[in-house]
């Protein structure tokens, strides 16, 4: 008897050995492609930046900043003793800091702005009369937290953060061969270097420099993120230093410089038209009639309460490249009326996507989706770009450069393609024919033309500019994102192929640029 | 939704085979957005519903072998979302007895379950609340102890649900912070399981209490937005199974049930109702 027990205690035991053995011996960690990316080291370091022409700077010393002490003075030399007292003891969370940023500055603060983007990116939830609320820049958390970033939103935002970085670094460029400060590393060559070494003057502090002009302009696109863009800046100045890159004045200076760079962004961001895009509801009411008038049926709302049309009047947003003219004058023509052959060949032809039951056209849509909650289309081009840009091991003030075009180009997508949309308010074709299911939540606004086909065409116009080796790739991608819109039934064939067209127009605007700023 | 024979304290006798079908129907109108329960106009009721495949083999009268086979169909009522049908979860089951005594007129036993499941199709997680599935490997270890007298009797168990990783159709996605990897870490899940009622050779029939509750990784839907399948979804639900053999030799069973989820975090306010028929054989006896 007690051997049997015995006997039955010790089966147990195996059995339940085995199975938590099997249970952890799943391995759960999970490698980030971002985590790989290697320590900057430029093949080239740009030492003529300072020439390079500017968004908003009138000359790349429109703000001055103080000459640096010398480097055989008694001062100089006690900010070389704090570098090495950091690095007596550099701890694994200092560490750490030291292994992230020196991916990159201009890098690092653009995947932060697409996390800020990706979690303001929600719709606002009905109040209880079925009316929605909106974000306010003056009372920023309260619900709705402000901003909510959509797609228009974003673009707008990240052309913003990349056009000042670029303006910044242009003028640290600038004041670097102006002062030639050279280097803490090349002063004492005793001291440790935890990153590559650059031959560059080390004042003004690059990495300083975009942090400065960064943290000041997400301060204004998303004020209640403040606390949480300070102790990345917090964490980035202290890279510089324990790493031996910089020496404290570096970064201040860098700091100074940024900060003033940003002061004309905000200016010019706070009249450029976004803050009215939302318009009004007599605003609204008047494209529904208008669109009636014209006898063609007017986009409506499918959501339940009917919501606002996304930022109506973001086609009147202020580009940085683009004139007023100019998106008139590259606006698509017409969508296949709704009363016309054409339009009930497209409308069936998104019927039969919304039947198919591709597995890889399931994949792809939710590939391409960027919808609520992520970083949207443009911030999904800014993660293919900056892959892409690791490889090439730009300077900090070349990655500025190709992303500031890429978002400039992207935000002119924006204006441009919304536009378009409230020109024409056309109905989605779900709402031409309700028996369309679509595996992707329908757009709150009209369908002409396809954002995500805007976007994604400006992006690897520009991108093809940049690495012409990826053209083949890059269009292959823009494509399919496009092609995504009708396989998920939110979009008509025209609203796709009409957008991939604007997008490379608008994006015309952008590769003029980068062949006249002095950067090629 | 789940098979309920991998839940109970019944053991088939060596070389007896049981196998069935149950149609299961599960549906919500109402759903927990982390703490706060609301309606979504855009889905209306979400339903997923449809049969499920069951086998049950004695190896040993101590050691038994399960696996279940569902199909799910989902729906939304309103809004434009397409729903999604396809086999979901194959679950592998050993169920093993170590323990079976009698003291007096009390029966006592003690059950060891190791469960397997993975997807049957490949259909995608990262498509909730409308997905078919979750899409990860688990592996499950419960316990479970089990008390009749006479023809009462009641049984509680604990299980410990490890989830493996899943891959997502996107290469990116955000908790808090973004993610650059279609790989996503899925919390594990501890399900506690009580029930009690009568059971006779003719006639089973009791009410279960049960709770979910996602360990750490998973988190909230936040206000107004999407779900994802690492969200921390518990569930406390209260329900009710029936029994009822029709034919003795060889045996012929109708079973059904009713649950309802009366508290939850990140999921439906489901009622659920299943229903199915069972049949019984010997390959001893066929053989004699």
């Amino acid at each position: 008897m007690k051997k049997s027990i015995q006997n039955i205690a010790f089966k147990s035991l195996i059995i339940l050995l085995l199975g938590i053995g099997l249970i952890y011996s799943c391995d759960d960690d999970i490698a980030q492609r971002n985590e790989e990316f290697p320590q900057l080291n430029p093949k080239n370091t740009d030492v003529e930046a300072g020439t390079w022409k500017t968004y908003l700077l009138t000359a790349p010393d429109q703000f001055s900043i103080d000459a640096p002490v010398a480097t055989n003075s008694a001062a100089y030399t006690r900010e070389i003793n704090e570098i090495k007292s950091f690095q007596v003891d550099i701890t694994k969370e200092q560490k750490r800091i030291i292994e992230y940023w020196s991916a990159g500055s201009v890098l690092r603060w653009n995947e932060i702005l697409r996390t800020l983007v990706a979690r303001h990116n929600r719709p606002p939830y009905q109040n209880e009369d079925g009316t929605y609320p909106a974000p306010s820049a003056a009372n920023p958390f309260a619900y709705p937290q402000f901003p909510f970033s959509n797609p228009p939103y974003a673009a707008r935002a990240y052309a913003y953060v990349s056009a000042a970085q670029y303006d910044a670094l242009v003028a640290a460029w600038h004041f670097k061969k102006l002062y030639n400060r050279a280097a803490p590393y090349t002063v004492d060559p005793s001291l440790q270097v935890l990153i590559p070494k650059s031959t560059l003057p080390s004042y003004p502090s690059e990495d300083a420099v975009v942090t400065g002009v960064t943290v000041e302009l997400l301060k204004l696109l998303f004020p209640t993120e403040i606390a949480y863009v300070n102790e990345k800046a917090e964490e980035e100045k202290l890279y510089r230093i324990i790493s031996g890159a910089n020496v404290r004045s570096d970064v201040d200076a860098g700091i100074i410089l940024g900060r003033k760079v940003a002061a004309k962004f905000i200016t010019r961001a706070s009249t450029d038209g976004a803050g009215a895009a939302i318009g009004t509801p007599a605003i609204w009411a008047a494209f529904e009639t208008e669109t009636a008038a014209k006898g063609e049926i007017p986009w409506k709302s499918l959501e339940v309460p009917a919501r606002p049309p996304m930022l109506p009047l973001f086609g009147k947003v202020k580009s940085f490249l683009m004139t007023e003219a100019d998106v008139v004058a590259n606006r698509p023509p017409a969508p296949p009326s709704t009363k016309s052959e054409a339009f009930a060949k497209e409308l069936a032809e998104i019927k039969s996507f919304s039947q198919d039951k591709s597995r890889e056209h399931l994949e792809i849509v939710s590939f391409w989706a960027d919808g609520v909650d992520t970083y949207t289309p443009p911030g999904h081009w800014n993660a293919i770009a900056s892959e892409t840009f690791v490889q090439q091991s730009y300077s900090e003030v070349r990655w500025a450069r190709n992303l500031a075009l890429l978002n400039v180009a992207m935000m002119d997508a924006a204006i441009s393609c919304w536009d378009a949309k409230y020109v024409y308010f056309n109905p989605r074709p779900c709402q031409m024919d309700p028996s369309i299911k679509t595996t992707i939540g329908v757009p709150n606004f009209p369908a002409y033309v396809s954002g995500h086909s805007t976007f994604s065409a400006a992006a690897s116009t520009v991108l093809s500019h940049f690495v012409p080796a990826k053209k083949t790739e890059y269009e292959a991608m823009a494509l399919e994102a496009s092609n995504s819109r009708m396989y998920g039934a939110i979009h008509y064939r025209s609203d796709c192929e009409k957008g991939l067209t604007l997008g490379k127009k608008v994006a015309g605007f952008a590769v003029a640029r980068a062949t006249t700023d002095g950067a090629e | 939704m789940n098979a309920q024979t991998d839940i109970d304290a019944l053991m088939m006798k060596k070389n007896d085979f049981c196998f069935g079908a149950v149609y299961q129907y599960s549906s919500w109108d109402k759903y927990w957005e982390g703490t706060f329960k609301r309606e979504n106009l855009n889905l209306g009721t979400v339903s997923s519903q449809g049969p499920a495949f069951m086998g049950d083999y004695g190896i040993l009268d101590k050691l038994n072998f399960l696996l279940t086979v569902p199909y799910i169909e989902t729906k939304a009522t309103a809004g434009t979302m397409k729903g999604q049908k396809g086999i979901q979860d194959l679950t592998f089951t050993l169920k093993y007895m170590p323990i079976k005594k009698n003291i007096g007129n009390v029966q006592y036993s003690l059950i060891v379950l190791g469960s397997y499941s993975t997807p049957g199709s490949d259909y995608a997680a990262d498509y909730l609340p409308l997905s078919l599935g979750l899409e990860s490997n688990t592996g499950t270890l419960r316990l479970m102890g089990d008390v009749q007298y006479n023809h009462f009797f009641a049984t509680l168990s604990g299980a410990y649900v490890k989830r493996g990783n899943i891959t997502i159709d996107r290469n990116s996605y955000l908790d808090n912070e973004i993610h650059y990897t279609n790989e996503v870490d899925m919390p594990d899940l501890i399900n506690v399981n009580f029930r009690f009622g009568y059971r006779s050779s003719k006639l089973i029939a009791e009410a279960i209490i049960d709770n979910s509750v996602t360990q750490s990784g998973g988190f909230d839907i936040t206000k107004n937005n999407m779900p994802f399948p690492s969200n921390t979804m518990n569930a406390f639900k209260l329900g009710v199974n029936g029994k009822y053999t029709v034919i003795k030799q060889p045996e012929l069973a109708i079973v059904g049930g009713y649950n309802v989820v009366t508290e939850g975090r990140n999921v439906g306010e489901a009622t659920s109702f299943y229903g199915g028929i069972f049949y019984l054989i010997n390959f001893n006896k066929k053989n004699n």
